[in-house]
């Protein structure tokens, strides 16, 4: 399990960084925390003849809170994003999300840009991106351009990134007034990739659930942002219809994933996961819109008891 | 003596040094050796066309690339047969690098050496290799089908087929007043230490001799086949196991293919030539275990009592059969448990498969066959309403019955004979640790919640210390430095205390003046190895019946010069005195000084044992008759048979109502190895094996597909537990001596993951309401399970199996 041999370029800037990758073309990879890159150029699943390493590369490492977004530079590490007190302040799901990206050892080096740009259906950060309405900011040979989370991602480990583009940024909108927010997702062992994993917000306004949406891990092979304001909406929050509407939202959740069997698990048993883990998680999201206060990094840390309303003693899985 | 050691549960001396980086395992050797690498085949069948390595030679670095026909002698011929068995009709092994035929994926094919492992990479991936496919045999029910076969001269992939009985099970099933059949399945799973194979081989050339590392539980075992194998003579060869990251068994198989591969390409290069197994290459080509399919049919009465019990089985050995059948054997004969089975009868057929080899991986086929049995006894207690933990105590040897023999031959080719144990005593204990009779009240409690739980329980009896021997050597310099030499290799198991107590004890030493050098074949020359639990029962007696020669010596050499008694005499702290009378003593360093007669003093203290100093008396030789020079002994142990260590587990499970999640709430264990050398170290064993258990529970399979290729060959899908997937286990034991040794201990390395595939499928069982058969399961199987449940394909279990159970069903019709 060694590589096969490769150049290793160290730019400065990012502007040497996106010169170096416009010289070497579809030869190159960018090499950040490479928490996926290592192991798959170790196992020979890919032999790039350059490495275009940009952890030395000065501007990226920055967590920037605006009234609007939380942006998350190239080089921030999920240790970096789950430790950052402003960046939870401004968008809780950022922390509720990325305690569950594999290990802390992995999150230590890993970058959240990096997950986003891997664009592994399995990964937590690019739903999350989704479920924020975010965007991804790239510099290229031509310039800087935007992208929409939506217009970002073509398929599993696909991206329209282009050779020669570097991901600077990943843009995570905050959400509007009233919006809870939760995360939930479902292991073999602790920090393995989910079975089957979502994200979830929902808003109330004057008590009553005016919006409410998904977004999903390992159940669809790109982000998809589910609106589930049509099943829960209306409802006033942590009552019984707002509970009763929780199978519709399940049911909405079943029919709009698309999961695969694999070794670890069947399709079916994936499908009824999501849906069981989305409706535990609607009701968390319900209850941070409505109390804010609970939202504290205690009872998101992994390990932390868990918050399963059908079962309270039950932690298997993590619902935050 | 001051405080005995033996029995205390002090640090482990060896982990100071490991725990702070300080361990030298094999990859820590050897920095300027050469590297080898592996082609491997990438086919489960194939023929092998044509090998082109012309690109590869190419590259700058590579120094030889080496195929079958590259090999002579008897290097080229096939690795041996280690156990023979009559029933073994069929063995067959494979060879070094495979001649014509590949019969698994990862079976190695061409051997590069290259400057370093990079470079050998590169090389093997510029290696091009013609198959012609054969067709595949994967799973036992294609290897009992036998329309492929992956040995063309093994009709029906058939290795070996053996049967014992004992009694007249057709009439006494004929006559039982109920039977039951249960069909059982357990998966592949395997060892997996964390530090794979590994060997590293130094040529020298002027001597013509080897000496090679290996990452090994028998350096012994691997030098005197790479001896063989190489034409060397045993004097030219040495082999030293290093810090070892872990074993599990599938290092006592051997020779490796690399174990004999690189010490003869490190001869042939003249040049120190290095292998170290990477993960991938470990799923693929080092061994699996497990993998069984059993067939249990039982006659019992009223009270549940067993009157026949009739075992088939097949179990899956690979692709090779290197390692004999001793897996099956295991499983045959400990399947029975504590039990008295009535009429016994087991039949096994051992199946070729594509595959990976089979040999041995802790447990080593106890827990397939605890699995049949115990599966067994919870049926017994469901069809007839009865708690299980009294249908297993109705079934117990009792302690008046021992020995108990089974008229059975166990795995070292001797009767199946229990020495010890106090089964009824074992099971009160255990029933009082997880509060069994109380269980009713807490399942209730549960449901009130809408929670499903479950307790389950699971019994064995492990044969443990087999021979045929193993020895000591023990060593007491002039400083009074105390040197202890066993052959027998260690993995991390703690034997640098363990034996060190021993001695301290035995000798009246302190234990920090102790030091255990463990599997170095210049040390000690014959031994046999790390498995089957046998290290502490094996080498323990020996390092006590060698300490205790020592011991002998020393007050000989002391009485003498004291002009004592030896009777008169005792040692403390290191130091002979005169019981009563401390001030007449001399200190086991004197004594050392005393016992190796001197020409040349070296120090000041050696000064005593030169021929003026008029130590000696004039009249009798300066070494005695019958005594040699130096304060040191030997002596080995062989038993005539092995000890029984036996244990007994219970679980509760909770299992999500919705998503089928399972999760162990309590584990609770009670375990007899007899009296416990360091209880710290048992329960660490019985931790650890705890946690390969649920490993095997719940997360490890081998999952291969049709055409032979394994699915999962990395830690991110062989899901072997993490710590935060492993419960927190309570344990209590019982100390039962055995009568076979002179320390009364048995054997505790293997005993914690033999139940726990049995006890979680008897509490998921307890929790659902229906039969658990097939293990491991996920949260995914346990769903299917239910929908199946729910559409009427699985019966119900009649849910009988506990007190308050079976008061509520005893006042309703019985269907």
């Amino acid at each position: 399990m060694k590589p096969a041999p490769f150049v290793h370029h160290a730019p400065r800037t990012v502007e040497e960084a996106v010169a170096v990758l416009a010289e070497v073309g579809h030869d190159g990879k960018v090499l950040a925390g490479g928490q996926s890159l290592i192991p798959i150029l170790n196992m020979r699943l890919a032999s790039p003849g350059h490495l275009v390493d940009v952890n030395h590369v000065s501007g990226l490492g920055d967590i920037t809170i605006t009234p609007e977004a939380v942006r998350v530079g190239a080089l921030v590490r999920h240790s970096g994003l789950e430790r950052s007190e402003a960046a939870h302040a401004a968008l809780p799901l950022l922390r509720q999300a990325v305690v569950n990206v594999a290990h802390p050892a992995i999150r230590n080096r890993g970058t959240t840009v990096g997950s986003i740009v891997h664009a592994d259906a399995a990964g937590e950060m690019p739903a999350v991106l989704a479920l924020c309405d975010g965007t991804v900011e790239v510099v290229g040979a031509n310039g800087i351009r935007e992208i929409g989370w939506h217009d970002f991602f073509l398929g599993a480990l696909e991206t329209v990134l282009r050779p020669d583009e570097l991901a600077v940024a990943a843009r995570f909108n905050r959400m509007p007034p009233g919006t809870g927010t939760a995360f939930a997702e479902s292991a073999r062992r602790s920090g393995d990739y989910a079975l089957a994993g979502v994200a979830v917000a929902l808003t109330v306004t004057d008590g009553v659930v005016s919006a409410a949406w998904a977004s999903f891990v390992s159940v669809t092979d790109v982000p998809s942002v589910l609106d589930l304001t049509p099943v829960v909406g209306g409802h006033e929050a942590r009552s019984g219809s707002f509970d009763n509407a929780l199978d519709r939202a399940a049911e909405a959740v079943r029919e709009h994933v698309a999961p695969e069997t694999d070794i670890h698990a069947s399709a079916d048993y994936r499908r009824m996961l999501v849906a069981e883990l989305t409706r535990r998680a609607l009701p968390l999201a319900a209850l941070h819109a409505t109390s804010p206060a609970n939202d504290s990094f205690e009872v998101e840390r992994r390990g932390a008891p868990t918050r399963s309303l059908t079962n309270p003693s039950f932690d298997h899985h993590r619902v935050v | 003596m001051s405080t005995r050691l033996f029995g205390t549960p002090i640090k482990r001396k060896e982990d100071p040094r490991l725990v702070t980086g300080g361990g030298r395992y094999l990859d820590d050797l050897g920095h300027d050796a050469l590297a080898a690498a592996f082609v491997r085949s990438p086919h489960a069948h194939a023929r092998v066309v044509d090998i082109d390595a012309d690109d590869a030679f190419e590259l700058d670095g590579v120094l030889g690339i080496y195929a079958h026909d590259d090999l002579p002698g008897k290097v080229g011929e096939p690795l041996p047969l280690l156990i023979p068995h009559p029933a073994l009709t069929h063995g067959r092994t494979g060879y070094a690098l495979a001649r014509e035929e590949v019969n698994h994926v990862g079976e190695p094919l061409v051997m590069v050496v290259a400057t370093d492992r990079y470079v050998a990479e590169d090389a093997c991936q510029r290696i091009r290799v013609r198959y012609e496919p054969l067709p595949v045999v994967v799973g036992i029910e294609s290897a009992r089908d036998g329309a492929a076969v992956v040995h063309p001269d093994v009709p029906g992939n058939v290795a070996a087929h053996l049967t014992q009985v004992v009694g007249d099970v057709d009439a006494a099933l004929a006559t039982a007043p109920h039977t039951l059949t249960l069909e059982l399945d357990i998966e592949r799973s395997a060892s997996t230490p964390l530090e794979g194979r590994g060997v590293y081989a130094q040529w020298d050339d002027e001597r013509d001799e080897l000496r090679m590392y290996s990452s090994t539980q028998t350096s012994t075992g691997v030098r005197a086949a790479v001896a063989a194998k190489l034409d060397l003579p045993l004097a030219k060869v040495e082999c030293i196991a290093p810090d070892v990251g872990g074993g599990f068994g599938v290092k006592i198989m051997h020779p490796w293919p690399e174990e004999v591969l690189v010490p003869w390409a490190a001869r042939l290069l003249r040049q120190p030539v290095k292998w170290v197994e990477d993960r991938r290459e470990h799923f693929v080509s080092a061994a699996h275990e497990r993998g069984q399919l059993h067939t249990v049919t039982v006659g019992f009465d009223d009270d549940g009592h067993l009157l026949a019990l009739d075992v088939k089985f097949w179990h899956d050995n690979g692709a090779y059969t290197p390692y004999g059948i001793i897996v099956p054997i295991i499983t045959a004969t400990q399947l029975l448990g504590p039990y008295k089975p009535g009429a016994y009868r087991v039949e096994f057929w051992s199946l070729y498969t594509n595959t990976v080899l089979v040999t041995p991986y802790r447990g080593a086929g106890r827990p397939q066959g605890c699995f049949a049995m115990e599966r067994t006894m919870d049926a017994i207690a469901d069809r007839l309403g009865l708690d299980r933990a009294q249908v297993r105590a109705r079934n117990f040897i009792l302690p008046s019955e021992m020995p108990y023999d089974h008229g059975l031959l166990f795995q070292d080719g001797r009767p199946l004979k229990y020495d010890s144990g106090d089964f009824p005593a074992t099971l009160n204990k255990l029933k009082a640790l997880v509060g069994w009779d109380d269980f009713a009240t807490e399942r209730a409690a549960a449901v009130a919640q809408g929670r499903k739980v479950g307790l389950g329980i699971g019994c064995y009896v492990e044969g443990t210390g087999v021979g045929p021997y193993e020895g000591s050597h023990v060593q007491v310099e002039t400083s009074g430095r105390v040197n202890v030499s066993i052959g027998l290799t260690s993995q991390g198991q703690g034997h640098e205390t363990v034996f060190a107590q021993i001695v301290a004890d035995e000798l009246g030493v302190r234990m920090e003046d102790v030091f255990v050098t463990t599997g170095d074949t210049r040390k000690m020359g014959y031994a046999v190895g790390t498995f089957a639990s046998r290290a502490a029962v094996m080498s323990g007696s020996a390092v006590a019946l060698a300490a205790r020669r020592v011991r002998a010596k020393a007050l000989r050499i002391a009485a003498d010069a004291l002009e004592v008694s030896p009777d008169d005499l005792e040692i403390v702290e290191g130091t002979v005195q005169v019981k009563g009378a401390p001030a007449t003593s001399m200190t086991l360093g004197t004594v050392s000084v005393l016992s190796n007669p001197l020409r040349y003093a070296f120090d000041e203290a050696t000064q005593a044992a030169t021929q003026f100093a008029g130590t000696f008396d004039p009249q009798k030789p300066p070494v005695a008759e019958g005594e040699e020079p130096g304060l040191e002994g030997k002596d080995f142990y062989s038993p005539t048979q092995a000890t029984f260590a036996n244990g007994m587990h219970a679980a509760i499970v909770e299992t999500d109502p919705v998503t089928a999640e399972i999760r162990i709430l309590r584990y609770c264990v009670v375990h007899d190895c007899g009296p416990m050398i360091n209880p710290m170290i048992v329960e660490g064993q019985v931790h650890g094996g705890v946690a390969q258990g649920v490993g095997g529970a719940l997360y490890e399979r081998m999952v291969y597909d049709d055409s032979g290729q394994l699915l999962n060959a990395s830690f991110m899908d062989f899901l072997m537990p993490y710590a935060s997937e492993v419960p927190t286990i309570e344990t209590d034991h019982l100390e039962t001596p055995s009568p076979l040794n002179p320390l009364g201990i048995k054997g505790a390395g293997e005993a914690g993951c033999i139940p726990v595939s049995a006890v979680i499928a008897s509490a998921i069982e307890d929790a659902e309401g229906f039969p658990i058969t097939r293990m491991p399961i996920s949260p995914a199987d346990l769903w299917a399970l239910r929908r199946r449940y729910a559409a009427g394909e699985i019966r119900p279990l009649r849910r009988a199996s506990h007190p308050s159970e079976s008061a509520a069903r005893a006042e309703e019709p019985t269907p």
